[in-house]
């Protein structure tokens, strides 16, 4: 699906490599495996630096993310401190505030992330645009239109696989979030 | 759906430009209908409004005509309608709306089969006004609608208004005489999913040089790039008019 909707732009694309991993991938080891794979390729195509092109340098890696991401932060036993310097401080956040959240506060709330703030970027999204993903499971449970909030070709795929009904929104009702059930073990 | 009553649903306004906004206002107001288990809805009618209406920032109807059939290529169920655009001066609502129920009306006179045991006469569809919330406001702005129009457009036709945001139309229906009357033929449509992607919000990207990528058609997004639609000097259009509307009052005041 992810694909299907970005088959329009120039400049994003998607990446199955996360998901392809055995178990469940901490934030920080799947940036590490991206920041790796950038600067490889950087490395790889470099053409030395003449007077007229300057040599660039490697690309930075930053993780975009929404106003809701900032306040998983303080959810016990969701993020090891070290796990979030290194997301935070090493690569740090482009933070997209979405309707009445306030990233501003989590950042106060927190002594971590404040240490950090200037590693933080925040963008404010003034064309309230908040189509929830549950909103959109929601709809399609109940034979509701959710047309113009996802490409049609996301649509399409969707109702020629069945995806989201009651049965499918029942999966993992009682199982922990991994992360947290691997904290658990780790206590 | 049988024994339900056919209806059409109308958006007057601007779409300067039109936004997956407006368009979503159609898909959640059949829904909403549907869901009544009154009606059955068998079409949908976008009708921009003329240039002469006046207001800051409006670019030529052919513009905006051409960007909302753009956008509504991927619909099978709502078109858009020239006629509005095409008139002299700016068209009251309610004259828009008696030309399109005349319209459908005289559709249905013209095609319809004679009944049979099998197929029972079918009710003319009737037309009501889609709107958002923000609509249900403009009719406290003094001289903007005359009383009379009120009572055909909402209590003749009916309103089928579907709230964005933190815009509260049992409020405007409530502080209303008028409105509260005529409480039965106002549906009102909760949009749960917030989407609030105003044209104005729009058209302040554009200029800027932002992207509006996935907030409008890429077709209509083209368009406008195009034809360099949405510049500093378009926004100052009309920007010392009046509203058509309410210098049309003031002359007849």
């Amino acid at each position: 699906m992810a694909r299907l909707a970005l088959q329009s732009s120039d400049w994003v694309s998607v990446d199955d490599w996360e998901s392809q991993q055995a178990d469940w991938t901490e934030t920080v080891v799947t940036m590490r495996y991206h920041y790796g794979h950038i600067a490889a390729q950087y490395h790889h195509s470099k053409d030395p630096p003449t007077n007229e092109q300057p040599a660039s340098d490697v690309p930075q890696l930053k993780l975009l993310c929404g106003a809701d991401f900032m306040d998983t932060f303080k959810v016990p036993g969701l993020w090891m401190d070290d796990h979030v310097e290194e997301v935070v401080g090493r690569f740090g956040l482009v933070c997209v505030s979405r309707g009445s959240l306030q990233p501003d506060r989590a950042i106060h709330e927190s002594d971590l992330l404040s240490r950090h703030r200037q590693s933080i970027f925040l963008v404010r999204e003034w064309v309230h645009n908040e189509i929830s993903a549950t909103e959109i499971r929601r709809a399609l449970r109940r034979g509701h239109s959710v047309k113009y909030l996802l490409p049609d070709s996301v649509i399409d795929y969707i109702r020629e696989h069945n995806l989201y009904t009651q049965d499918s929104e029942m999966k993992n009702k009682d199982v922990k979030l991994r992360p947290l059930a691997m904290q658990a073990i780790q206590d | 759906m049988a024994g339900r009553l056919p209806l059409v649903l109308l958006a007057c306004g601007s779409f300067n430009p039109i936004t997956h906004q407006h368009m979503r206002l159609f898909e959640l107001a059949r829904d909403h209908m549907h869901q009544t288990g009154l009606y059955r809805v068998v079409g949908g009618i976008v009708s921009p409004v003329g240039d002469g209406y006046g207001k800051q920032g409006l670019v030529a109807s052919k513009h905006r005509l051409a960007m909302a059939r753009l956008a509504l290529q991927s619909s099978d169920w709502v078109s858009v309608d020239d006629w509005e655009s095409q008139q002299a001066d700016w068209t009251e609502t309610v004259v828009t709306m008696r030309y399109h129920y005349g319209h459908i009306a005289a559709q249905y006179h013209h095609s319809k089969d004679p009944p049979t045991n099998e197929q029972p006469a079918s009710d003319v569809p009737q037309l009501k006004l889609l709107c958002g919330a923000d609509f249900m406001d403009t009719f406290k702005v003094p001289g903007l609608w005359m009383d009379d129009h009120v009572e055909e457009v909402v209590g003749r036709f009916g309103l089928v208004c579907v709230s964005r945001g933190s815009l509260q139309p049992d409020r405007a229906i409530h502080e209303s005489d008028l409105l509260s009357r005529h409480r039965q033929s106002i549906f009102l449509v909760r949009e749960w999913v917030h989407n609030e992607i105003s044209a104005t919000e729009i058209r302040r990207a554009l200029r800027r040089g932002h992207s509006v990528k996935y907030l409008l058609p890429d077709s209509v997004i083209d368009y406008i790039r195009e034809h360099n639609l949405y510049t500093q000097d378009s926004e100052m259009k009309n920007k010392d008019v009046k509203l058509r509307p309410l210098a049309m009052q003031a002359i007849q005041d």
